[in-house]
């Protein structure tokens, strides 16, 4: 019988929330289908379920916290398959979950609820779940923490979705004055306690993102023999074509360095393939497909490296887009299971913090991770003259069970190569 | 549109970008990229966000002018009058 397990979304993870069910027993459900909404401590998934089959039992409930692994779903197969496997059914189960009865043998279109049972028979073991509450994941987790009913509360965000605000308010922790009414310090006199637990979660929640990044950085470090390089690479005519390009778009289509970044290090990914993949069991499997992991700085603090999908086939623009679709879910909104398993390789990019360069810590099982730096200016020296340009730092951090250093160099070579011909990524 | 509905309007779209931010206590004169911790996607969304709202297209070379919340006000005020003018 399939089952539904909590997946591990990245190294990091050892446990996770389930927050909602997106299925209700006796849903179709096929590969890729959306099942779940997870919290992971650092976001929220929405998880994908790799099996094909009939919900038969949610498992665990909403709100439960519950390790890696653990059995969330029971599934029984598809009609066709259900056939032959009937008569080992204990005659004992509910009738709700018989859906090979009334499902026509031409599949339906995923997810595609059944009929509801007739009313003489049993209910469902799980009440259909309420359906899908529009809220922010910060909404979401004060409304946990306060316990507030999400599904009583009016949002007022966009689409009426449930912002921060409308929990607050329905919490009674801060009053439904506008905002400028509202000096901070007399608000803050009038509810010092609800300042005080506000920090106080804040600075939990804080604790636990740094201890699973921590777990998962010691542990790649524990196990892999990093190297390092580092190259300068001239940025002037990526920079000047960016100029260009963007003088003639509307701000909506407008492209940023990074989408040349990731594209250049996808193509030169290819060319080296063995950067590109996953290290298990003792042996290094390269990877077809290219899926970059974007690292991505959560606000206060923490951090997830969600994919962008075959990012070496994606022109500029779909980059671009799929880049800022990425960035905007993973702060406020909702990521999937696929983008936070399947990365290939991680590229980090500080350099909006300002720093020159930076060498990163190989995220487990990958054995890679390309780190870029600020864009700035420097003197650069070229057929015996100095002059200014612009100048990214790009580094690789590389595992030396998979590669080697000269391996890894010619790999930032061609970043660098790529990025000599913006027009052609 | 009035300096307060502007300033509303920036305020609107970056309670989207950053949720966390506690935009009241916002420096009107800080560099919304340090005091919000905004990294370069993010002020291009808050870019297309302000053009979404007033129908500015700003220019790459005019984004200096909005680093902080008041310049975007000014910028912006500018910009809606010169459109209606």
């Amino acid at each position: 019988m399939p089952e539904f397990r909590m997946p591990s979304l990245g190294a990091d993870m050892e446990s996770g929330t389930l927050l909602e069910w997106r299925v209700k027993p006796g849903d179709r459900v096929r590969r890729g289908d959306i099942v779940a909404l997870v919290d992971t401590e650092k976001a929220e998934i929405e998880v994908e379920v790799f099996a094909e089959g009939i919900v038969e039992e949610l498992v665990v409930m909403p709100g439960t916290k519950v390790p890696v692994g653990t059995v969330l779903a029971r599934l029984v197969a598809p009609p066709e398959a259900a056939r032959e496997a009937a008569p080992a059914r204990a005659p004992a189960l509910p009738p709700p979950a018989t859906p090979r009865r009334v499902t026509p043998p031409a599949a339906p279109p995923a997810r595609e609820a059944l009929p509801p049972a007739p009313p003489s028979v049993a209910p469902p073991v799980v009440p259909a779940p309420p359906s899908r509450i529009h809220a922010s994941p910060l909404a979401r987790r004060i409304a946990t923490e306060r316990g507030v009913d999400l599904t009583a509360l009016r949002g007022s965000g966009p689409g009426g979705a449930i912002l921060r605000e409308d929990v607050e308010r329905a919490a009674g922790t801060r009053p439904p004055a506008p905002e400028r009414e509202a000096p901070p310090l007399r608000e803050a006199a009038a509810a010092p306690s609800a300042t005080d637990e506000r920090a106080a979660r804040a600075a939990e929640r804080a604790l636990a993102t740094r201890r699973s990044i921590a777990a998962a950085m010691a542990r790649s470090k524990r196990e892999i023999p990093h190297y390092y390089l580092a190259t300068r690479v001239d940025m002037a005519r990526a920079v000047r074509w960016l100029e260009q390009e963007n003088l003639r778009r509307s701000v909506t289509q407008r492209l940023l360095p990074a989408a040349l970044l990731l594209k250049a290090t996808a193509l030169a990914l290819r060319e080296t393939p063995e950067l590109n993949g996953f290290f298990r069991d003792g042996v290094f499997a390269p990877s077809e497909a290219v899926h970059v992991g974007v690292a991505v700085s959560l606000r206060p603090a923490g951090l997830v490296a969600p994919a962008i999908h075959d990012v070496d086939r994606l022109s500029l623009d779909a980059l671009m887009a799929a880049l800022g679709d990425l960035v905007r879910r993973a702060r406020t909104g909702v990521l999937r299971s696929s983008e936070m398993s399947d990365a290939t390789v991680t590229v980090t990019n500080l350099g909006d913090q300002g720093v020159e360069t930076v060498f990163g810590v190989i995220h487990p099982p990958q054995v890679a991770l390309v780190g870029f730096g600020r864009l700035r200016e420097e003197a650069w020296a070229e057929g015996g003259l100095v002059g200014a340009r612009p100048v990214v730092t790009a580094t690789l951090a590389g595992d030396h069970r998979a590669s080697d250093g000269h391996r890894g160099g010619r790999f930032l070579s061609a970043v660098a190569r790529l990025l000599q011909s913006p027009e052609a990524l | 549109m009035t300096d307060a509905e502007l300033r509303d309007a920036a305020f609107a779209v970056l309670r989207e970008i950053a949720p966390e931010a506690d935009l009241p206590a916002l420096d009107p004169n800080a560099d919304l990229r340090e005091a919000l911790d905004l990294d370069s996607m993010d002020f291009l969304h808050f870019m297309v966000g302000l053009h979404e709202a007033t129908g500015v297209d700003v220019p790459e070379s005019d984004y200096a002018r909005l680093s902080t919340l008041a310049g975007c006000v000014a910028y912006l005020a500018a910009h809606t009058r010169a459109a209606r003018a």
